[in-house]
């Protein structure tokens, strides 16, 4: 292949992504406020897992395949499942709100808009002297390997290189477990026993 | 729940391949996409679809909560074992290098057992609210 085709093939390529991107963040903006405008929380539970999906496509188009499978797994799958569950114990329809939330309203466009006017002051998508690309991150791309022996670059540097903060998330997440466990677990035990010891003091 | 024939039929068939992929996931991710979080996740969720399509008795029984207690609890102690290992090699903690007589090996067997420890306790984790939730009806 000669130079010139190559270059045709790489801008194709982009103009595929470029498309994707609209079409997923389109996507991504209706599930969204569709998740909020629904009253329905089944569906909106529904809407959000659809939600995560997608996110999780724009992650693929950006490379971040490790990403994309946590999005996957996590947002689509067990967080859906949650959700459902949680629903199950409490009720399907959302309250009705009398009151017009104007001040909240304003205060989240405002908070939006300062974002995305901060979005200006940050370096182009994929610039090569961005931050991100300059910092740690040549190091980890050209001697992970060498020094890990483990190809996938991402997994080396959750492991190995920021294996403290990964033994920090492992954590909390453990935590997160034995929480629910206090708070959902033995509370229930407690509660199905009191009604049979109260039966036995009436009797 | 005894009427879903089309659902009970399509999980009992994706059920072991989900495992499968589950274990995949776990040993292949110092090559591909993936590691012990997914892998933990996917495993959780092959019980969690056991549990909602048939029975919930049936998945408490193969996964009883002190089992996955126990399992969340070794899988942390896993991960910050290998680190007091590390120590005892006379390495820094989590410095995997000392664990072989080459740093890179000894990095990529370090990596091997904490990706096992943090896929132990994603997975009993989310098991134990899954059952946790699903307890209180």
């Amino acid at each position: 292949m000669d130079e010139g085709a190559r270059q045709d093939a790489r801008q194709g390529r982009r103009a595929i992504d470029l498309y994707l991107n609209i079409i997923l963040l389109v996507f991504v903006a209706a599930t969204g406020i569709a998740a909020v405008w629904l009253r329905n929380l089944l569906a909106s539970a529904m809407v959000l897992g659809i939600y995560s999906l997608l996110m999780a496509g724009l992650w693929v188009v950006l490379d971040a395949v490790d990403v994309a499978f946590t999005e996957a797994a996590v947002g689509a799958g067990v967080t859906t499942v949650l959700m459902l569950l949680a629903i199950a114990l409490t009720g399907r329809e959302e309250k009705r709100v009398r009151t017009r939330p104007w001040l909240p309203l304003a205060v989240s466009l405002g908070a939006a808009g300062l974002l995305v006017y901060a979005t200006l002051g940050m370096p182009d998508f994929g610039a090569a002297d961005a931050p991100a690309q300059t910092h740690v991150a040549p190091y980890y791309l050209e001697r992970g390997e060498a020094e890990t022996g483990v190809p996938n670059v991402v997994t080396a540097v959750l492991a190995s290189y920021r294996g403290f903060d990964t033994l920090g998330e492992v954590t909390v997440i453990f935590t997160a477990g034995m929480g629910v466990l206090v708070l959902l677990g033995s509370a229930t035990r407690r509660r199905r026993k009191a009604p049979t010891s109260a039966k036995e003091d009436s009797a | 729940m005894s009427d879903f024939l089309v659902l009970k039929v399509m999980a009992k068939l994706l059920i072991p391949f989900i495992l499968l992929f589950g274990f995949y996931v776990q040993m292949h991710g110092d090559y591909g996409p993936g590691g012990g979080f997914q892998a933990g996740v996917i495993v959780a969720a092959a019980f969690i679809l056991y549990a909602i399509v048939f029975e919930i008795g049936t998945a408490r029984r193969v996964a009883p909560m002190a089992v996955l207690v126990t399992i969340a609890c070794l899988g942390v102690l896993l991960y910050a074992g290998v680190g007091v290992a590390n120590l005892v090699y006379g390495g820094r903690f989590l410095e995997y290098g000392v664990l072989a007589h080459e740093p890179a090996h000894g990095n990529h067997i370090g990596i091997l057992i904490v990706e096992i420890g943090v896929g132990m306790a994603v997975a009993a984790v989310m098991m134990i609210i899954f059952f946790s939730f699903a307890r209180r009806r």
